[in-house]
């Protein structure tokens, strides 16, 4: 069985890894660099998305040469709502990064793909998914829609139901498209308890507060 | 033929070609017989699985992993399960990950055994999978046994297993291995040392381990290009730090040595199998499957009958769900076809703010254009088989 200290130690020595990784890219890139954490023993590296190109080049020479994934997340509230995120691993240290900046659905961010070929379709699925756009991209075509699908379905405000259904139709023997009908309505249910969220007065609780 | 009527050919592969191994569009370039680009069009599976996540809790989105890649459905909800108990702080009992480890390797034998019998009849050779999908029900019978499904089981679950193995299985498991490394054995001299099989593999689709890291590629194929890189011994999880297996590795990392490596670790998966076995029958590794924090895991049935707070937890549990801390984790776990990753986002809430995943298959399927050029077209379909290319995980 595995030895409880040898576990903590284990994790220990991989946050000084991560701390003194993390303390080199701010050496390296200085201002790109917006933040460093780490959580959960994972770096969390936030870089400035005018250096975007600059830093991911200074990771790749550095160790990370495994490209690993990248992806959007879709914050609506904020001014800049996408963050995009990448994962890197550095096979030699056995190390891993995540590394985050942000971006909006206007101005394009540089591509990766001259860095690592691998980030073409991760790009165009990112593009895809949420429409955030990259300039110097080889082939930015969407990835997993349909042919001439509309939209970008991971946002937030994008209804999970969509807009449009497909059926074939054997009168005119082709599938057609059409707005999407529910038979029932779309039931989403809020389950969050409302034993602990409750955070208005109910009818007479004022008389407890009172006697 | 006079110059000015030459012209490439474009052809579609797909998407009904069997060797396409399920919806695949692959849009060709030819010059004549040899490949000049491939453009694979994929997504017709698309099902929407991380905008659904998004609408469900924790618990209800297990289900969803298993049918990424059908071919190994445990290994999925195996990364999907680490990365909820990474946000959680959860320890999962040992007894739990010993069935866990267990049955992740026999999925890795559902897996390898489809993709190196189907690849081999792409390339010609009809007996294998027949022998293959035989050795694959007997497995699927395990699955049924202890989860009560084949296939989608479902049984990975945050916090330990769902259910634990009856005695008789886990002894059935281990009296399986032996006739299974015998018809492993067998597999082997039908096809390895081949002709036909040799001529249609070796030197084909010839990956170097730099091409491999800069791709994303993993598993079989960065190992099949000599890189002893895998992720239960470089970054274990689970109790694979106990376990001894070896790492097989190929040397020229073409479509031969990508399933000569496969047929190995199957033998390597054998070996942690027999291990799991001995130590699940030791007395010592008794005790619960699901941790006993009721929070996150359903009480056991007799309790529900028997305690009202028991009841109350289940309720609650299969409505609202366990809430997760705030924060955002990546665990990625070595599933038979390379390196399958889950980005959670918690906000908070009893369900994912944002669910990536990161399948192998993508990036592999990324890299035909690379490996086909200047390949004759009949090589494509080698090259597809031994990149293990599943949709349910490539177009989630």
């Amino acid at each position: 069985m595995t030895d409880a200290t040898a576990v903590l130690e284990h994790a220990q020595s991989l946050r000084d890894r991560l701390q003194a990784l993390s303390e080199k890219i701010e050496a390296g890139l200085g201002a790109a660099v917006v933040s460093a954490t780490i959580a959960y023993d994972e770096l969390t590296v936030v870089f400035d998305p005018a250096r975007w190109i600059e830093s991911l080049t200074f990771l790749r020479d550095n160790g990370f040469i495994s490209f690993i994934d990248l992806t959007a997340v879709d914050w609506p509230a904020r001014e800049k709502r996408f963050d995009v995120v990448v994962h890197l691993l550095d096979p030699a240290a056995n190390l891993r990064i995540r590394v985050k900046t942000d971006a909006d659905d206007m101005n394009p961010l540089p591509s990766a793909v001259g860095i690592w070929p691998a980030a073409n379709w991760f790009e165009r699925e990112a593009y895809d998914m949420y429409g955030v756009l990259f300039s110097d991209h080889p082939d930015l075509r969407r990835m997993l829609t349909d042919y001439g699908f509309d939209g970008h379905p991971l946002r937030k405000d994008f209804p999970l139901t969509g807009y449009v259904e497909v059926r074939y139709d054997d009168a005119q023997k082709r599938v057609v498209y059409e707005p999407v009908k529910l038979s029932q309505e779309f039931r989403t249910f809020d389950f969050l308890s409302p034993w602990e969220a409750a955070k208005y007065d109910l009818p007479g609780d004022e008389k407890a507060t009172k006697g | 033929m006079t110059e000015q009527n030459m012209r490439n050919f474009s052809i579609n592969f797909g998407p009904q070609h069997p060797a396409a191994h399920g919806v695949l569009r692959l849009v060709l370039e030819l010059d004549g017989e040899v490949v000049e680009r491939v453009d694979p069009h994929i997504g017709l599976l698309h099902r929407g699985t991380e905008k659904l996540m998004e609408s469900r809790t924790y618990l209800q989105n297990v289900p969803y992993f298993d049918r990424l890649d059908y071919c190994a459905p445990m290994n999925q909800e195996h990364a999907f399960c680490l990365a909820v108990e990474k946000l959680l702080g959860v320890e999962v009992p040992r007894r739990a990950q010993l069935i866990r480890v267990l049955y992740a390797e026999m999925s890795r034998l559902l897996s390898h055994m489809l993709n190196v019998t189907t690849q081999a009849m792409d390339v010609g050779a009809l007996t294998p999978p027949v022998w293959g999908f035989e050795e694959r029900e007997k497995m699927m019978v395990f699955y049924e046994r202890a989860s009560g499904a084949r296939m989608h089981a479902n049984y990975f679950r945050p916090g330990g297993v769902a259910k634990d193995l009856p005695p008789q299985l886990i002894a059935d498991i281990g009296a399986w291995l032996d006739p299974f490394l015998k018809l492993m054995d067998d597999l082997e001299s039908l096809f390895v040392e081949n002709r036909i099989f040799k001529q249609r593999n070796a030197d084909i689709g010839v990956l170097t381990a730099e091409e491999c890291w800069k791709w994303g590629f993993s598993g079989p194929v960065l190992r099949g290009s000599g890189v002893a890189w895998d992720l239960r011994r470089a970054q274990p999880y689970e109790c694979y730090e106990e376990m001894e297996f070896d790492i097989p590795v190929g040397k020229h990392g073409d479509c031969y040595d990508r399933q000569v490596v496969r047929l190995e670790e199957m033998r390597q998966s054998v070996r942690i199998m027999r291990q799991c076995v001995e130590k699940l029958s030791l007395a010592a590794n008794e005790g619960p499957v699901l941790t006993p924090d009721h929070k996150i895991t359903p009480p056991r049935r007799p309790q529900m009958k028997r305690s009202m707070e028991s009841l109350i937890h289940h309720f609650k549990l299969f409505t609202e769900g366990f809430r997760t801390p705030e924060g955002e984790v990546y665990v990625g776990t070595e599933a038979p076809k390379g390196e399958f990753g889950v980005y959670l986002v918690s906000d908070g809430t009893d369900k994912p703010y944002k669910c990536k995943i990161r399948a192998p298959g993508f990036a592999h399927l990324q890299g035909m254009d690379l490996l086909c050029r200047n390949h004759m077209l009949a090589d494509v379909s080698a090259i597809l088989g031994a990149q293990d290319i599943v949709f349910g995980e490539v177009d989630r």
